[in-house]
């Protein structure tokens, strides 16, 4: 187990954002989390590398473990967390430098600053989302000049120089058009061999094709969570089910 | 019907007040460039400003300009960006409400009073604790420097407040503290923005006129240290066009003229920049 979380409760000043979740998350496995909009699992993710502290008047109650430390323990390291767990988001956030220097920001923050190194972590990092050979002569660029792809890819890349060991992904693929979002998902299927991946996605199709294991969210509380092929074959829950089967969501 | 008739009728009030603005730019060039043909370029950029005797050089006018805008500019921007960057990134709420109206106010105090308490309080301050007689490049300068903070921190605040969100938070997801985003992300996200209000900044340094007569003791030399007196264009043109005629009066046109082209280019300039953030 590489992320475990136990009773856990959020609020958003009185309005509980998420209800009591129980869920234990194996390492090198993809594990989605499916869910209609608004139902908590953006928020859920975001309690991983406590994104949300960013968010006035959040408070959270219960434990959330990852490599069996406590992540909201006043001594665990917020820097450090968020190096190990990273996160990618619903939009490609590309910042607005050169492509060499996205990628060289993670490392540079982390305090190498020798060229040497960081021009390998840089051809590492971009190798390993299959941009290097296409970008190796324009990373001097501006990240922007990038189409929506490959800006995603570029946020993975970025990601991977820090060397995390959970990638969360949050509905990484909605901005993306379908041919775009099936190279995303090769990428992801590809990249779970050294990475732990958390995925959030309301695309049902997209949990089915890459996820071991989901659970689905509804109104703050996770309802099940279980293999991909019991989930979509053989729910345990008649709610589960029906969102599957498209009554609602 | 009536439409058409307030639609002519703001074209007409429009285009009086571009029109006036061509009006000025003809009558200072008008009168000040023929003086410079007359005397040649070569004179009118030498040392010697004596109009009694038919000397209109402007050079040591130019360089106490530049020296005054460079000091406001030292003065300013650090403490410029500083409080942008305080505004934007770190403090609450509250207190962005409070204190960013507060600063823009700075702008609204008449320059004349900025004057007076360069006299009453900087250039004696100066002249106690630093010698020479006050009255210098560095009052002038901290005086600027105080008078362009409104530009600098409120261009420079809004610019990074237009710093996507979700820029940040890619930054902080990296492991990022909040003050390396702001160093190495914020800042040149929101560069442009910032050059702009540091040549606005400067614009207004070198146009501003009351202050700093009030504080530069106005002589009329190169001076040689930030503790000594020192003449700008803008102070000559003030000080002297009450009396002046002739050629005298034309030089001083000319000096407009000059500062004229010298603002207008910074202005292209800072248009530029923030254009070309699309």
């Amino acid at each position: 187990m590489i992320v475990e979380a136990s009773n856990l409760n959020l609020y958003y000043g009185s309005f509980q954002g998420l209800k009591n979740i129980n869920l234990s998350i194996k390492e090198n496995l993809i594990t989605g989390i499916i869910g209609p909009s608004g139902c908590g699992k953006s928020t859920l993710l975001r309690v991983f590398n406590r994104m949300n502290d960013l968010i006035r008047g959040v408070k959270i109650t219960g434990g959330v473990l990852i490599d069996g430390e406590d992540i909201h323990s006043p001594m665990c390291d917020l820097i450090l967390l968020r190096k190990k767990v990273g996160m990618v988001f619903q939009r490609p956030n590309a910042f607005p430098l050169s492509i060499f220097d996205n990628i060289a920001y993670g490392p540079r923050i982390w305090s190498i600053t020798d060229k040497k190194t960081l021009r390998d972590i840089v051809e590492r990092s971009l190798t390993a989302v299959d941009l290097f050979d296409v970008l190796k002569n324009r990373l001097k660029e501006s990240a922007l000049s990038l189409s929506a792809e490959k800006q995603q890819r570029l946020c993975i890349a970025r990601l991977l120089a820090v060397e995390p060991e959970i990638l969360l992904m949050d509905e990484p693929c909605s901005s993306l058009d379908p041919i775009a979002t099936g190279k995303i998902e090769e990428l992801m299927l590809e990249l779970k061999r050294k990475y732990t991946i958390i995925i959030v996605t309301h695309n049902m199709q997209q949990a089915a094709r890459i996820a071991d294991e989901v659970g689905f969210m509804l109104l703050g509380e996770l309802i099940e969570f279980n293999s991909t092929k019991k989930i979509f074959t053989n729910p345990s829950d008649k709610r589960t089910f029906d969102y599957i089967s498209g009554r609602f969501g | 019907m009536k439409d058409k008739i307030a639609e002519k009728l703001l074209l007409v009030i429009a285009f009086s007040a571009i029109g006036s603005l061509l009006l000025i730019t003809f009558f200072i060039f008008q009168q000040g460039i023929p003086l410079i043909f007359k005397i040649g370029l070569g004179n009118f950029f030498s040392m010697h400003w004596s109009p009694t005797r038919g000397q209109f050089g402007i050079l040591s006018m130019i360089i106490g300009s530049l020296m005054v805008t460079v000091g406001a500019l030292v003065v300013g921007i650090p403490f410029g960006l500083a409080c942008a960057i305080y505004l934007a990134e770190f403090s609450s709420k509250m207190v962005q409400k409070t204190l960013k109206p507060i600063i823009e106010l700075l702008a609204g105090i008449p320059s004349v009073v900025y004057g007076f308490i360069g006299i009453v309080i900087l250039v004696p301050f100066i002249r106690t604790h630093f010698g020479g007689p006050g009255f210098s490049v560095l009052a002038s300068s901290i005086i600027l420097g105080i008078m362009i903070l409104p530009t600098i921190v409120s261009i420079s605040y809004d610019s990074l407040i237009a710093v996507p969100n979700t820029y940040r938070e890619g930054s902080y997801a990296l492991g990022a503290t909040k003050w390396q985003t702001v160093v190495k992300l914020l800042i040149p996200a929101a560069r442009s923005g910032i050059v702009a209000s540091i040549i606005l900044g400067m614009g207004r340094a070198i146009g501003e006129t009351m202050a700093v007569i009030m504080v530069a003791g106005n002589a009329l030399k190169i001076p040689h240290s930030i503790l000594d007196s020192v003449r700008t264009l803008t102070s000559t043109i003030a000080l002297e066009l009450g009396y002046a005629t002739g050629d005298h009066r034309a030089a001083l046109f000319a000096c407009g003229a000059f500062l004229f082209i010298i603002i207008t280019i910074l202005n292209i300039i800072a248009i530029r920049v923030t254009g070309r953030r699309e």
